[in-house]
């Protein structure tokens, strides 16, 4: 290659790496849909407050397993540490919203500091299985230390003061959506940051083949370490905005049934998107609402059958679909034009 | 000293369980790498088959066995080809969305047809109570327990080990495209191994009903133990899964004994502790495509 | 010819719109899917069976039940349906709660929107503390442990060994046993935790028998712990041993205990409700619930469903359809009922349950088992208040 090829290769490149850096156009319309949320369905508020919750901690997921390629089956551990933090912090008279919330993402993200040796070892099944391990142990300990959790039927008395001393959170959840919305969007915008970054690049050469990027040079122990702490931070916030919003710590923040649900949100929102997390946590609850409402007691044979469905017709999840529907899209509209 | 033998027994009793349950699911993960979330399905199927044959039939517990077992494997034939198959190529991921949907659809048939609550089964007279030898107390039905996880463990190393059919599972096992290469019909093979091993589920299941007990969440509830039974043992290994099973039956229930206090800890410490020291699996090979 | 139609649809319309601004709304929150499925069926057979027994109206106002799922102990999801129950449907009661983390998420609603509260089964003493405007069914675990512990003295027992599910209501249950049995003088040989996922019970019941007490005192949740500890209590020989078994009612749930087989016959326990309690109003109830289910027993679960609807339409009854929420509370505190399980009371002060809790065999009674009822405690309050 001459000089001017190697100019315009870089270019080229550099070009596609600004492009998507960019924010789209459907990630802008996605915020302020949810900002609409707020005006069109005051109602529903509580519940979009959860959706918006189990998004952030399926995008915290998302960050292990669609970026860095490790199948966790505990990440509820982190999400319930988080939760906790807050719980026992406002029992001990510690109010403040903000503060308890940063104080919580630090403790889950110790947590994952120190628990993160056991995903560099073994492979995909050993590390599912010991992630599954520690999850249940978190929750037997919980269980046992019903005194300071409250065990089984949860921590109540859990009060939350006015955000910003002006705020409060109410039955209708109203300044609770925007508090929540408010730091969704915070983490997003700085993990997507992170994610285009040249760091998030490497995390996804670590995921497609780890021998190869540390054979260039990327310290991959650490950078996986780094992952895996930034996760468990953010799924910590998550938990604690839980509590916040719900004045209430249940055990099942620790549960099984809340690592497994979120891997099923996410596959079907579709990995490594940045928004399949939001996407699939959406679908899912919403659908599971919609069942319930048709067939209290067997809406899960429902739920059921649309996963296999989506499994068979609908590979990357929902976000994979749109992808190529907008990528055909593109295709024709080129076709036409050409 | 006389307790020491009694727990171990009840805990390589419970582990025998837990191995003819999960060896099926061993096998497979370790021959197509396929995660089938889905098994314990199969030996709930098994647990309902018996309790139907039982009650509306009339057929005898030893007698209806092997009927679960025919019909668990027969089913789970059908199943295979319809919705497992096209997943064989698919991610992880989507193999775990598909049959996590097949568990659901399972659970909810389940409450439908049967209920929510546990289903009872009688034992025939000769399998109820304890026998007393050496001075020992041993429950009868442990003692069935361990004589048929004993036969099937023999027979399955021995059609392993000196069977062809054995031999073209452990060659696809060890890697599938060699022997592909030299003329194994390897989806056969996986075909045959797969009815085996959701059979054995089945049988396992219908065993581990007066044990484990039986409704609609059987497949959710112990699918933990299942998944630890394999990958501690290493998956695609016989005896792996044995080991496993029996090492973690017995670290149980003499962890309950003797600490009560402990009690669940125990089986998820020994298994992380165990999964740290061998990050393969006791037996797992680094099993090439 | 149009235009009378228009006419007539909209008469249809207004009538409607009419009639369900009439209507009575019970916002049922209970547990219909999930491991727990049965409670949530139990209480809603038993309020539809209220429902079908004394129709489906009172005052001139229509009671219309709205059921939701929680799925099981998920008090976000309680809080958010209790929420959408209050903000959207207008409910003018909240109902079931089979479980006690639910009933304590939803308390803070019950408080902000002034809804009076029916907590149907869930046994947490705490729980009525929580909202004034909670009131509870059902009963709590106290209540039915400390009787158990007064009889098993004065049949003689002295040495007992207790095992618990290891969760907050078997902690509970071990200390209240624990403290009533060792005031009157008895001891308790040692205390067993099994954890509540234990497919397991071998190791915990050979431990109980290697201790030699006389009796031992059970309470883990109804269904497969139950179940599983009767197998290994049979398996085990213990009742040759001689060492009896005394549990709390859950273990001998009506709903399951045909499944438990002749390895409960002769257990003895304690409970406000058997399906053999031998009343008319028992009589008549069981004849209701088999016409809304015949395919499940009702169990104390059932009547709690059944009671707390006849306190709502007692209470839409006195106030003329006009349902608020402090007048409600007021009728609540203190009102009587007699119940398929006996009389029962909602305390004025407590707005917890008084009722009697009977001592109980398992005979087996027409070819099923059942909890046959042998001595009464009367007119019981919650000891933890």
């Amino acid at each position: 290659m001459n000089m001017m090829e190697i100019a315009v290769t870089k270019r080229h490149h550099l070009g596609a790496l600004k492009a998507r850096e960019r924010w789209k156009p459907a990630e802008i319309v996605f915020w302020l849909a949810l900002v609409a949320v707020y005006f069109v369905f005051p109602t529903s508020l509580v519940f979009a407050s959860q959706i918006l919750i189990t998004g952030l901690f399926a995008l915290s997921l998302d960050l292990i397993l669609g970026y860095a390629g490790i199948i966790t089956l505990g990440h509820a551990a982190f999400f319930g540490i988080g939760a906790y933090t807050v719980g026992l912090l406002a029992r001990h008279g510690w109010h403040e919203p903000l503060s308890a919330l940063a104080v919580a993402g630090m403790v889950a993200g110790l947590a994952g500091y120190l628990t993160s040796f056991i995903v560099l070892r073994g492979n995909d099944l050993t590390r599912l299985m010991s992630t599954l391990g520690i999850g249940l142990l978190l929750y037997e300990a919980a269980n046992r230390a019903t005194d300071i959790t409250g065990g089984v039927d949860g921590m109540q008395g859990v009060e939350i003061g006015e955000l910003f001393g002006l705020f409060r959170f109410d039955m209708y959840g109203k300044s609770a959506y925007l508090y929540v919305l408010g730091v969704a969007f915070l983490l997003s915008a700085f993990t997507r940051a992170l994610m285009h970054s040249p760091y998030g690049l490497s995390m996804r050469s670590i995921r497609e083949n780890r021998t190869r990027a540390q054979a260039i040079g990327i310290p991959a122990g650490a950078r996986l370490t780094n992952i895996y702490t930034f996760a468990a931070v953010i799924a910590g916030v998550a938990g604690a905005l839980l509590t916040q919003t719900t004045q209430f710590v249940g055990i099942d923040v620790l549960g099984f049934q809340r690592s497994a649900d979120l891997l099923i949100m996410l596959i079907i929102g579709g990995t490594a998107t940045l928004y399949g997390g939001f996407i699939g946590a959406a679908a899912f609850l919403l659908v599971q609402d919609q069942l319930s409402n048709l067939d209290p007691r067997y809406w899960l044979f429902w739920l059921g059958i649309l996963l296999i469905a989506i499994t068979l017709y609908l590979p990357g999840g929902l976000l994979g679909a749109l992808g190529r529907v907008s990528a055909a899209v593109a295709r024709k509209r080129r076709g036409e034009d050409a | 000293m006389l307790n020491l033998f009694g727990v171990l027994f009840d805990g390589l009793a419970y582990g025998t369980l837990l191995f003819l349950i999960s060896v099926g699911l061993s096998i497979t993960l370790g021959l197509m790498r396929f995660i089938n979330l889905a098994h314990g399905v199969f030996a709930m199927t098994g647990g309902y088959l018996l309790v139907i044959l039982m009650a509306h039939a009339g057929i005898g517990f030893v007698a209806a066995l092997p009927i679960v077992f025919c019909v668990t494997a027969l089913a789970s034939l059908v199943l295979e080809h319809t919705l497992y198959r096209p997943v064989y190529k698919r991610t992880p991921l989507d193999q775990v969305l598909i049959t996590v949907g097949i568990v659901f659809i399972a659970i909810a048939s389940a409450n439908f047809a049967f209920g929510p609550g546990q289903q009872p089964v009688q034992l025939p007279a000769a399998l109820k109570g304890q026998l007393d030898a050496f001075g020992l107390e041993l429950s009868r039905y442990r003692l069935f327990l361990m004589a048929v996880g004993a036969a099937i463990t023999l027979a399955l190393v021995f059609g392993l080990e000196r069977t062809r059919m054995g031999a073209m599972i452990r060659a696809s096992v060890d890697n599938r495209r060699t022997a592909q290469s030299m003329g194994i019909r390897v989806d056969r093979v996986f075909q045959i191994t797969f009815a085996i091993g959701s059979g054995l589920a089945g049988l396992g299941g219908a065993l581990g009903v007066n044990v484990l007990g039986l409704d609609p969440y059987f497949s959710l509830k112990y699918l933990v133990y299942f998944l630890l039974v394999v990958v501690v043992g290493g998956p695609g290994s016989v005896i792996g899964t044995l080991l496993a099973a029996l090492l973690l039956g017995v670290a149980d229930t003499a962890g309950k004994y003797y600490v009560p206090q402990l009690g669940a800890f125990v089986i998820y410490a020994a298994m992380i502790v165990l999964l740290l020291l061998f990050p393969h699996g006791l037996l797992g090979r680094r099993y090439a495509r | 010819m149009k235009k009378l139609m228009l006419c007539g649809v909209f008469a249809l319309v207004a009538g409607q719109a009419f009639a369900a601004a009439d209507t009575i709304k019970v916002g049922v929150v209970a547990e219909m899917s999930g491991t727990f499925a049965d409670f949530g069926l139990q209480m809603t057979n038993g309020a539809k069976a209220y429902m079908k027994q004394h129709g489906d109206s009172v005052g001139g106002r229509k009671i219309e039940l709205i059921i939701k799922d929680s799925t099981g102990p998920a008090p976000e999801v309680a809080r958010r349906l209790a929420q959408e129950l209050v903000v959207k449907d207008h409910v003018d009661f909240l109902a079931g709660f089979g479980l006690t983390p639910n009933a304590f998420a939803v308390a803070p609603i019950a408080t902000e929107a002034k809804k009076p509260t029916i907590i149907m089964n869930a046994a947490t003493s705490a729980i009525t503390v929580k909202s004034p405007y909670i009131a509870r069914v059902s009963f709590t675990l106290a209540q039915v442990t400390e009787p158990m512990a007064q009889w098993a003295y004065k049949s003689g027992l002295r040495k007992i060994y207790t095992v618990v599910a290891d969760y907050g209501p078997g902690h509970d249950a071990e200390q209240t046993f624990k403290k009533a049995f060792t005031r009157l003088g008895g001891e308790v040989l040692g205390e067993l935790r099994v954890p509540l996922k234990n497919p397991e019970f071998g190791p915990f019941v050979q431990r109980v028998k290697d201790s030699k007490p006389q009796a031992v005192f059970v309470f883990v949740p109804a269904g497969e712990l139950a179940v599983g500890f009767m197998k290994a209590y049979e398996e085990r020989g213990l009742a040759k041993a001689g060492i009896k078994l005394l549990s709390t009612g859950d273990v001998t749930d009506d709903a399951v205990i045909d499944a438990l087989g002749d390895s409960a016959l002769g257990v003895i326990s304690t409970h406000q409700y058997s399906a053999a309690h031998p009343s008319p109003e028992n009589t008549a109830f069981l004849a209701a619930y088999r016409q809304v289910d015949a395919k499940t027993r009702p169990n104390f679960m059932a009547v709690g469903g059944y009671d707390g609807m006849a306190a709502i339409y007692e209470v839409v009854r006195q106030l003329k359809g006009n349902v608020d929420g402090d007048k409600a509370m007021q009728l609540l505190k203190g009102m009587k009922l007699t119940s398929p399980r006996g009389p029962i009371q909602i305390d004025a002060a407590t707005r917890d349950i008084v009722q009697n809790v009977y001592v109980r065999e398992v005979k087996r009674v027409d070819g099923k088992l059942y909890n046959v009822e042998f001595e009464s405690i009367n007119a019981v309050k919650d000891p933890g208040k």
